[in-house]
């Protein structure tokens, strides 16, 4: 069962092959065989899913049963689960047990689906290999010496181990679509404002936005259906109307008209990545679609604005966690400063003491015109290069990652971690859609290839991508890992 | 900009974010490098360019001004460290 697709599993559901509770025993069954060798899951809430499944099974045996009725899946522990620890992979939030659900997960729930538990991650989504987490690094099933790319890197893993048939992340700078990469799954990346970011722990706000990691672009359709939607608990959710995702997966590619950013091929690229990349490209000619180069001249500035931005937005977000109300507090504070000071050295971890004190700096007295406002302005030029590009193209196309996924403890040095962000991050700044999907792999490890649209383009790059996934098998390849090997 | 101890215990404190000596050095040449990188904007004329806070171009929602929320407090403190008849208690702050 854990072979299939989350659409193959709504099938079996429907025609009465198994039950929700079999399927979700089955992927329990998993998690307790096998996450001990990736260390996927943070936590793993067994018998709600029990309870949620037999729900489930009741509410098909009514007839009531809607697309995502009984399927199981896993949520990134940055999303608010009511009565479960959410931790974000920090020991700040070690004791943090949800009063409330995020809008995500009560569409999840009312939906009927099962959530099997909460996927490690980059502490406080910082970081893009999944090492920075207080609960140790995840592993990659396809290479246990490899990361698994961050910091949605345990719902990547998870997927891909077949431990569940998919899982919600969040990418502020590529933390859905570099692990996607990474670990030979589909993700996407929504436009900002599509999905409801009440309850899902804040990072950096202006960029932040929550979506499906699953294994094919079909599946990921039928997750965004359920998710989308504006919300009054987030201003910043819009008001549009939420389409049939599903609706136009299969409508032919000829005439599509496909831009290669220059910037997206250059140095650092490595070569066998781009060979990769390109064989995609040529499968997409051969389905009628033609192929230009294009420039996103502002391509280089990105990574400098986002570690303006989102580091000044995540320090005030963090700010938060001061030990009072939630979370980590030290013991025996002297005074109140005291209480503060020590709760956050104790609580957080050393990348995140790093953004916020970047972000701290960068918009203090005297600092903040020349970075934080100069980085605004550039994020505006950054956008209307993607504005300029889809004047002339229908989508962009290049490579998720500029490398396969790096071995765990590669990447020591903050600034080269950051450089892994460099085809991802440009897409946050200007709010536009991307999904990653298997292109190929080199060597035992997955590669990526990336697919950009203009603001709201969602069922024109899942349609884009299921094509690519009709004409080849990459996301169809399993690993082999742990006990599975004997 | 290369950034000074002091610069980073000037954050740190501005932060509330607790730092030893030994986290604190290590930060300064990690934040210098990061500024280096980031003064690559520097080159850039944005003089006519208005910034960008936001991707889409739209205006907060606004609904009438009603009490849409029911009082959760309880609730909202079981998870405090400290809490007391309703309030959050925190080392003394006046004599």
């Amino acid at each position: 069962m854990h072979d299939k697709t989350l659409t193959e599993l709504a099938a079996g559901l429907t025609a009465g092959d198994f039950s929700s509770r079999e399927l979700t025993d089955h992927f329990l069954g998993r998690i307790e065989r096998l996450d001990s060798e990736i260390n996927s899951f943070i936590t793993v809430t067994a018998e709600q899913a029990q309870a949620s499944a037999d729900a489930a099974d009741a509410t098909r045996r009514q007839g009531d049963a809607g697309p995502l009725n009984g399927l199981p899946l896993a949520l990134k522990d940055l999303f608010c689960t009511q009565g479960v620890r959410t931790s974000c992979g920090s020991r700040m939030l070690d004791n943090f047990v949800s009063p409330y659900d995020a809008t995500l997960v009560e569409k999840l729930a009312a939906a009927g689906a099962v959530s099997l538990g909460k996927t490690n991650m980059d502490e406080f989504a910082m970081g893009s290999s999944n090492e920075s987490s207080y609960y140790g690094p995840v592993k990659n099933p396809w290479d246990l010496a490899a990361v698994p790319g961050g910091s949605s890197g345990g719902s990547a893993a998870a997927v891909a181990a077949g431990l569940t048939p998919a899982a919600l992340g969040t990418d502020t700078g590529g933390s859905i679509r570099q692990p996607a990469a990474f670990c030979g799954i589909t993700g996407l990346k929504p436009t900002y404002g599509r999905v409801s970011r009440y309850g899902m722990v804040a990072y950096a706000s202006s960029l932040d936005q929550g979506g499906p990691m699953a294994r094919s672009a079909e599946d990921c359709a039928l997750l965004l259906g359920a998710i989308a939607g504006h919300d009054p608990r987030d201003s910043t959710s819009v008001t549009r109307g939420v389409p049939d995702y599903r609706a136009e997966l299969n409508a032919p590619l000829a005439g599509l008209r496909i831009g290669l950013p220059r910037e997206y091929f250059g140095e650092g690229l490595d070569p066998d990545v781009e060979v990769a990349v390109r064989e995609a490209i040529r499968v997409y000619e051969s389905l009628g679609a033609s192929v230009q180069d294009i420039s996103l001249p502002h391509t280089n500035l990105a990574i400098p604005a986002y570690y303006v931005i989102a580091p000044a937005e995540a320090s005030s977000n963090l700010s938060r966690f001061d030990g009072v109300r939630f979370g980590h507090r030290c013991e025996n504070p002297s005074d109140l400063i005291d209480l503060y000071k020590r709760s956050r050295a104790e609580g957080f971890g050393s990348e995140v003491k790093r953004r916020i004190l970047m972000g701290t700096h960068t918009l203090s007295e005297g600092f903040f015109e020349a970075y934080y406002k100069k980085a605004q302005q550039v994020r505006r030029l950054i956008r209307q290069d993607f504005l300029d590009a889809f004047d002339e193209v229908d989508v962009l196309m290049g490579p998720a990652a500029p490398t396969p996924a790096f071995d765990l403890g590669a990447n020591k040095d903050p600034l080269s971690m950051y450089l892994q962000d460099i085809y991802t991050i440009a897409i946050n700044l200007a709010g536009i859609p991307g999904i990653s999907v298997p292109a190929g792999f080199i060597g035992q490890r997955p590669t990526g290839l990336q697919i950009l649209g203009p603001h709201f383009a969602e069922s024109q790059l899942l349609n884009v991508a299921h094509q690519f996934q009709q004409a080849t098998d990459w996301h169809l390849k399993r690993p082999v890992f742990g006990e599975e090997n004997s | 900009m290369a950034l000074e101890l002091e610069d980073v215990r000037r954050a740190a404190h501005l932060a509330r974010l607790g730092l030893s000596d030994e986290e604190a050095a290590s930060y300064v040449d990690d934040l210098s490098r990061i500024l280096e990188m980031a003064d690559r904007l520097q080159a850039v004329d944005t003089e006519h360019v208005a910034p960008l806070a936001h991707s889409l171009d739209t205006t907060q929602h606004l609904r009438v001004d009603e009490v849409t929320e029911e009082d959760q407090r309880e609730r909202f403190q079981r998870c405090a460290p400290a809490v007391e008849d309703g309030l959050y208690l925190v080392p003394r702050v006046v004599e």
